[in-house]
């Protein structure tokens, strides 16, 4: 007998602030294992008509998965977060679009049959683990030319994505990230980012307990002018600058994902439906692009163009990167659809947990906008790859 | 101030951290202090005039500001603060130094309390004594369900709660439940209150999980602040119950120390008063109470027992090289008894290695295992183990009717028949089958550890193992190097007795040791003055101010009159003029009496007339002195013996081994303080200052 898929929704949604990396940053005494749990707390505590031990799965994504970050994160964390010992988890990682796959795949175990609640999420301490920590690449990646050089530096991906979009200047991509910067501000001061944020003590040896209630990284004035004189610190005379990309960060992330049925049976309130994904390989030394072919599989089984998506959260890892997809697509620079409250340039990019951030933020606006049907979330990946979700706003007034 | 911040001039310094924090819900600005001493949690944080200083610069610095809305206290991971920096306390020698401490922390953590925004204390961690106390002085507590010890421990040491304490508690719970954390609790081996316990007693408004503990308590907050949450306390019986309370807890008191322990009854005083008392005159009160004892004696011996306890327990004087320890992965027991039952339970409980008992009866060895599987039971129905657990330690607990099961046992301990022969042969057998470096103990109570390797191939891997009744519940553990014992065997001893979590004390190879020895030649003394015609309850009263656990008639119908007298009979043999066999009691004894009272606890009148005849009885006070005389006079001579290394040992043996009293610092500072020691001993135990004052 065939098997039948069940609707996936996604019910909530929390994060903790992002901080910046490093040790001024919010969380530089503060262990990325209880900025999980922080988060997973926080969503039960949100959802109290859900049982604790019907949680079937707590997966949980971060980049590099040692020290408070390993230990499974996806499990250790659940104990930690006092679920019953019955809940399991496990631990993902597909770097930037970790807390992305932590959703796909237990999602589809959710469509498949094999669970009714996940909770799925990520993390990156980026401050107690900088990026590329502990690696060992493979010396065939370069003797046997498998990757460019540049292929593992992030930065240098991105100048790579310049030369391979030539009509994407720097004036372009500074101009893009003053708005991301001015997006957020306007977000934050209509309260729209707070309400999924998860207040997170925060210790300092020298300055005691103190409580971390929104994002550290945003830089509201930011103007062009401020831009144009940053420093390229990937090429000289190049385009990538501290100002038009995501900054290195702290923070965690964590959703509820259910069975719709079973949402009903528990009187949880989904926000969206889990569509369809897609993830798609491309040279690793252009990572940026990713999106691009994986949005179009996605959209091509659908049967959906890009006219049909009426709210695009795409992760800024770069201005250029973002750039290059709405080129792709031909969308405005601009574009109202487009991460309307800002993005990763602005609030930050704790590289394992902006997938979720990513839903969070298209859950909200999908309130907001009963008018849309379908949005996205995608992000691109180091060693070049990109993920697209399509979600269905479960509000969506075309359906009453 | 500046005076008593030199007298600390060693103070780990608890500092005060202030940093703003937004409060959820838009309830406004909280500024938050951290009490942090910059170590981990294994030097908690404490209070001396210096970090005292610092939290009210902490607290001027918020209570200038005009854009807070409340204020928090909370501590370091894992501690709030554990109160006074008791390192100082010996070395305050005025009145007035004594007087300007306690006075110093009234003005400092009143100022909480007396804000013009609301305080709130989190009690993240530890808290004890001041550390609570600064709590008190707030408007609310939040306490983590993760805390493991909220104590007022002050009267256990010779102090009260003398920041607030006395006075705050009471009228935040009433009396009955402050006295039961100010009095009752500390007179129960120190006992402390968990979390829970803290919020049931009402000590905390609010308790939360310790996994997001200050965020769900901010939160809180903020509920409070706007008035989202209530906060609602029983209202405290200021009437009839306060002083039904105070009476109840004076009777307990007076009960189990007979005014032996000055702090308590302070503490009982304060607690009375504090009913009719302003604020400001329950705190100078307290001030004065703080002072007297302070500049008392018997705090100084209390603080000298809490280092015995913490610190000289854990580094055995003596003691050799622990490198020199040899890896014990099985044991063996010889012998099925009760005795050897509890040992085999207690060795498996905590060194979690296979232990073996041996009996040539195949029931008594049935007997035995099963007494050992059967705690293990009750501890499994108690929820004390897990059934893994209580699987695990079954399975290491078994038995054997012949030695050869010691074949890879790496420690043998016996107890058996207290008699030289038969302990002899059984350690004769056992070198049979276990391998030269195998170590032998004995848990002999009095007979010669030396005498008893004397014919063993291999003497010098026999110790001494003597523990105390209830083996599983006393810490004391007397280790008894023989004359022939080496450095390997001994250290192995040491290091089992450690891994047993028992106090370990080195003796000589001397009759009796130390606890038996010392608790026998009193009973001595005492035997003899009813002997000679005194009443047995004027002699038993006569001893009430020593504040032993039980008066010592008591206490030998609870050992046994007939083991009693085979101790003493050992004693005698070494120092009959210090230790007389007395017929009455050796007839007693014959009489098959199992003590001097009937089961209503009047004392047995064929007891009476048993001891009848005597034509030159004592008063209460002549048996007191004779009593200490007597115990002066042992101790010194055990000291010049070199029974222990000081009388520092003798004092943590007693303490440890026959629960006498932390407050009066075991016996010898109490003997010095009544002069006792000079004048039959010629000269102190312990110089002045040590569990004294020093002027």
């Amino acid at each position: 007998m065939p098997r039948t898929a069940r609707d996936v929704v996604f019910v909530d949604g929390v994060r903790t602030p992002f901080g910046k990396a490093g040790p001024k940053g919010l969380y530089a005494e503060t262990r990325a294992d209880d900025l999980v749990v922080r988060a997973i707390r926080e969503l039960m505590r949100r959802n109290p008509s859900l049982p604790p031990e019907r949680v079937d799965e707590v997966a949980i994504a971060a980049t590099t998965q040692t020290g408070d970050q390993g230990l499974t994160i996806g499990r250790s964390a659940a104990v930690l977060a006092g679920l019953p010992k019955s809940v399991p988890g496990y631990a993902v990682d597909r770097m930037c679009a970790g807390a992305m796959t932590a959703v796909t795949t237990s999602g589809a175990g959710i469509s498949f049959g094999s669970y009714d609640v996940v909770i799925a999420g990520g993390v990156e301490h980026m401050g107690r683990h900088p990026m590329g920590e502990g690696v060992d690449p493979n010396p065939r990646f370069l003797a046997d030319r498998l990757v460019d050089p540049t292929a593992l530096v992030m930065g240098s991906t991105a100048e790579n994505l310049h030369d391979r979009f030539p009509s994407i200047t720097k004036e372009r991509a500074d101009a893009y990230a003053v708005r991301s910067q001015q997006k957020v501000a306007a977000a934050y001061a209509a309260g729209r980012i707070q309400p999924d944020l998860v207040p997170t003590a925060i210790r300092s040896a020298e300055k005691g307990w103190g409580l971390a209630t929104e994002d550290e990284p945003p830089r509201p004035g930011t103007t062009t002018d401020d831009l144009a004189k940053l420093k390229t610190p990937f090429r000289v005379h190049g385009n990538v600058t501290a100002g038009n990309a995501a900054g290195l960060n702290d923070g965690a992330t964590a959703c509820l994902l259910a069975a719709e049925d079973v949402a009903a049976e528990l009187g949880l309130t989904p926000k969206m439906r889990l569509v369809d994904f897609a993830f798609a390989g491309v040279e690793p030394e252009v990572m940026g692009v990713g999106p691009v072919p994986a949005t179009e599989k996605l959209l091509a089984r659908n049967s959906l163009t890009m006219d049909d998506i009426g709210l695009i959260e795409i992760n800024e890892a770069f201005a250029v990167q973002v750039l290059a997809f709405l080129e792709h697509f031909e969308i405005a620079d601009d574009d109202a659809r487009v991460n309307p409250w800002g993005g990763a340039i602005a609030v930050g990019h704790p590289l394992a947990s902006s997938g979720v951030r990513l839903m969070n933020q298209l859950a909200r606006l999908f309130e907001e906008r009963t008018d849309v049907r379908y949005g996205l979330t995608t992000m691109c990946v180091g060693m070049g790859m990109g993920g697209t979700v399509l979600w269905e706003n479960v509000n969506w007034e075309g359906a009453k | 101030m500046s005076d008593i911040a030199s007298i600390f001039s060693d103070e780990v310094v608890t500092h005060a951290r202030v940093r703003d924090v937004r409060l959820p819900h838009g309830a406004g600005t909280l500024a938050l202090i951290t009490l942090d001493n910059g170590f981990d949690h294994t030097k908690p944080n404490t209070f001396g005039p210096n970090g005292l200083a610092e939290l009210n610069a902490a607290i001027d610095q918020v209570a200038a500001r005009d854009d807070i809305v409340a204020v928090g206290v909370t501590g370091k991971p894992f501690i709030f603060a554990v109160g006074a920096d008791l390192k100082g306390v010996p070395l305050i020698g005025r009145r007035e130094d004594a007087a300007a401490i306690g006075r110093l922390g009234h003005d400092v953590f009143r100022r909480l309390g007396e804000l013009d925004v609301p305080s709130f204390a989190y009690y993240n961690g530890a808290a004890m004594g001041g550390g609570v106390e600064i709590g008190l002085h707030c408007t609310y507590r939040t306490v983590s369900a993760g805390v493991p010890a909220i104590a007022l421990p002050e009267t256990f040491l010779g102090l009260v709660p003398g920041w607030g304490g006395t006075y705050l508690l009471p009228h935040l719970i009433g009396a009955e439940k402050a006295l039961k954390v100010i009095i009752e609790n500390p007179l129960a081996q120190n006992r402390t209150l968990k979390g829970r316990q803290a919020l049931e007693l009402g000590i905390a408004d609010a308790m939360f999980d310790s996994a997001d503990f200050l965020e769900e308590s901010l939160a809180w907050t903020a509920r409070v602040l706007t008035g989202e949450t209530a906060v609602e306390r029983p209202e405290v019986d200021k009437g009839k119950a306060w002083d039904d309370a105070v009476a109840l807890a004076r009777w307990t008191v007076d009960g189990k120390l007979h005014g032996a322990a000055p702090a308590f009854t302070r503490a009982l005083d304060l607690v009375a008063a504090a009913k009719d008392r302003t604020r400001d005159e329950g705190f100078a009160a307290e001030d004065e109470a703080l002072a007297d004892l302070i500049m008392g004696d018997e705090l100084r011996a209390g603080l000298y027992a809490f280092d015995l306890t913490q610190k000289r327990a854990r580094k055995p004087a003596g003691a050799p090289d622990k490198a020199l320890a040899r890896k014990v992965t099985k044991v063996g027991v010889v012998g099925a008894g009760l005795m050897a039952s509890q040992l085999a339970l207690l060795f498996a409980r905590r060194m979690e290695v296979p232990v073996v008992l041996t009996d040539l009866d195949q029931e008594r060895l049935d007997k035995g295992v099963g007494y050992a599987h059967g705690e293990i039971d009750k501890l499994l129905a108690k929820g004390r183990v897990s059934a893994d657990k209580a699987n695990r330690l079954k399975a290491l607990i078994g038995g054997s009717l012949t030695k050869d099961a010691f074949a890879d046992a790496d420690f043998v301990i016996e107890a058996v028949f207290e008699e030289m022969s038969v302990k002899q042969k059984v350690f004769a057998e056992v070198e049979e089958h276990v391998s030269a470096d195998c170590v032998l103990a004995t848990n002999t109570s009095s007979l010669s550890v030396t005498e008893m390797a004397s014919k063993l191939k291999h003497p010098e891997r026999v110790v001494g193992f003597h523990f105390f009744n209830p083996v599983a519940v006393l810490p004391l553990l007397e280790i008894v190097r023989g004359e022939r014992t080496d450095d390997a065997a001994l250290a192995t001893a040491f290091a089992t007795g450690k891994a047993l979590k028992k106090s370990c004390v080195l003796v000589k190879d001397a009759p009796a040791f130390v606890v038996n020895r010392v608790l026998l030649r009193l009973m001595a003394e005492i035997i003899q003055t009813v002997d000679e015609g005194t009443p047995i309850e004027t002699a038993e009263r006569a001893a009430a101010p020593l504040g032993l656990p039980m008066p010592p008639f008591v206490l030998m119908g609870l050992v046994g009159p007939a083991i009693a007298l085979h101790v003493n009979e050992t004693l005698h043999g070494a120092f009959p003029d210090r230790f007389p066999l007395s017929e009455k009691f050796a007839k007693l004894v014959a009489a098959g009496k199992k003590g001097v009272y009937l089961p209503d606890f009047t004392v047995d009148p064929e007891v009476v007339e048993i001891f009848s005849g005597g034509t030159n009885p004592s008063t209460e006070e002549q048996v007191l002195e004779r009593a200490l005389a007597a115990l002066a006079e042992e101790i010194k001579i055990m000291l010049d013996e070199g029974v222990v290394a000081a009388a520092e040992d003798i004092d943590l043996c007693m303490i440890l081994g026959a629960g006498w009293p932390f407050h009066l610092g075991g016996i010898t500072p109490y003997l010095d303080r009544a002069g006792v020691s000079e004048k039959v001993a010629g000269a102190r135990f312990l110089k002045p200052g040590v569990a004294s004052l020093a002027g």
